[in-house]
């Protein structure tokens, strides 16, 4: 399972180093480029404030509250059975439905459980390795017009469920509890 | 449904805190909350600034252009119903290569392109085709090689290596992604076993 750590390390610098070879030898002016595609990153990182602060706030008032503590108590047996931590069900269940809220909460999981716990570690795979189904759903089939979805939300769903599946067994095989 | 979510997370927090005691806490928290939701996204502009100006120069270069070439005969099996050299695999493709880079915004417009490709093909009926769920199943469960934003998280809160995830992400979304063409197989062989193939 080394190999999937040193992928891991290696992937990002060897990709810097790979596209800036690859645009001086098309003759790509590198340096304009990468500052007029980086204007585009802090309007992104701006934009998502309004999301981050609604979601992060009302997650906040349902843990603070203890609300959700007496949740993970009802889930928490379910849970066990399936050998799954009861505090990454509810990000489980919220990635189907929307990206941004599912950002805030596993960024509501890092901070509280920290980024190298198997906690964080999970929610991080999870948020990377699966796209909102519902809203992949909603922009691409609302803008063309289409009204019936046939069988794609169930694959849809299906593949989300599998995919948390895999994320959970990946890094418990990997970095262990 | 998000809308849903949201309201009654709050409220049910909102009301529970009422019945025990805990309207201190939830106090504190409204206010701590929005401050570090602010301070995170402030975070993730050293890496999106990075990460996208990197992959605005592989635009340039033609590079986008180029995986997309190559990943195309695995795409053209995918989509048996979609004649080759057709528009509509094209915009699959690259709504693919951006989501695998985690360009979002970039992967979007692709994405719309491709069913709209996807309409014409199917006779411009407001019924999901073949194609449409299957590319649908690809693009929720999209093969990520680098999870920019997730990284930038785990960077605010001090992770002692924040790219550790790339790995477990990687097997992950390619598995998940296999998985779900087989889901997709398996409806469509459903479908047609009925009888009235659409």
């Amino acid at each position: 399972m080394t190999f999937i750590q040193i992928i891991s390390t290696w992937l990002i610098p060897v990709t810097i180093a790979f596209i800036l070879l690859y645009g001086t030898i098309k003759k790509v002016p590198t340096y304009e480029a990468f500052v007029e595609g980086g204007k585009e990153g802090i309007q992104i990182a701006f934009s998502l404030i309004p999301y981050l602060v609604g979601m992060l706030v009302s997650i906040s008032i349902f843990r603070a509250s203890g609300a959700l503590d007496y949740m993970m108590n009802g889930i928490k047996p379910l849970a066990d059975a399936l050998g799954l931590p009861a505090e990454v069900v509810p990000l489980a269940m919220i990635r189907t439905i929307s990206g941004t809220a599912a950002l805030g909460m596993t960024t509501d999981l890092i901070a509280t459980y920290g980024p190298d716990s198997f906690i964080g570690r999970l929610a991080s795979t999870i948020q990377g390795s699966t796209e909102t189904t519902l809203y992949v759903l909603t922009v691409y089939f609302g803008a063309v017009g289409i009204k019936k979805m046939g069988d794609a939300l169930k694959v849809g769903i299906l593949a989300d469920i599998l995919s948390f599946i895999v994320s959970f067994f990946i890094v418990l095989l990997v970095f262990g509890k | 449904m998000v809308n849903l979510i949201w309201v009654a997370m709050a409220i049910i927090g909102i009301v529970f805190a009422m019945f025990h005691g805990t309207m201190n806490e939830v106090n504190e928290a409204i206010f701590k909350s929005a401050k570090e939701a602010v301070t995170i996204a402030i975070g993730m502009i050293s890496i999106l600034v990075f990460w996208l100006g990197l992959m605005r120069i592989a635009e340039e270069a033609g590079l986008l252009e180029r995986l997309s070439r190559f990943c195309k005969p695995l795409v053209r099996r995918l989509f048996p119903e979609v004649p080759p050299n057709h528009p509509a695999l094209g915009y699959i493709v690259s709504n693919m290569i951006a989501n695998m880079f985690g360009l979002g915004n970039a992967a979007t417009p692709m994405g719309i392109k491709a069913m709209e490709e996807l309409k014409k093909l199917n006779g411009h009926k407001d019924v999901a085709s073949r194609s449409m769920v299957t590319f649908l199943a690809i693009n929720t469960s999209s093969i990520t090689l680098i999870p920019a934003t997730v990284i930038s998280i785990r960077m605010t809160y001090g992770s002692a290596s924040p790219g550790e995830i790339i790995g477990t992400t990687l097997v992950a979304s390619t598995i998940s992604t296999i998985g779900a063409v087989l889901i997709d197989r398996y409806y469509y062989w459903k479908r047609t076993r009925k009888g009235g193939k659409r």
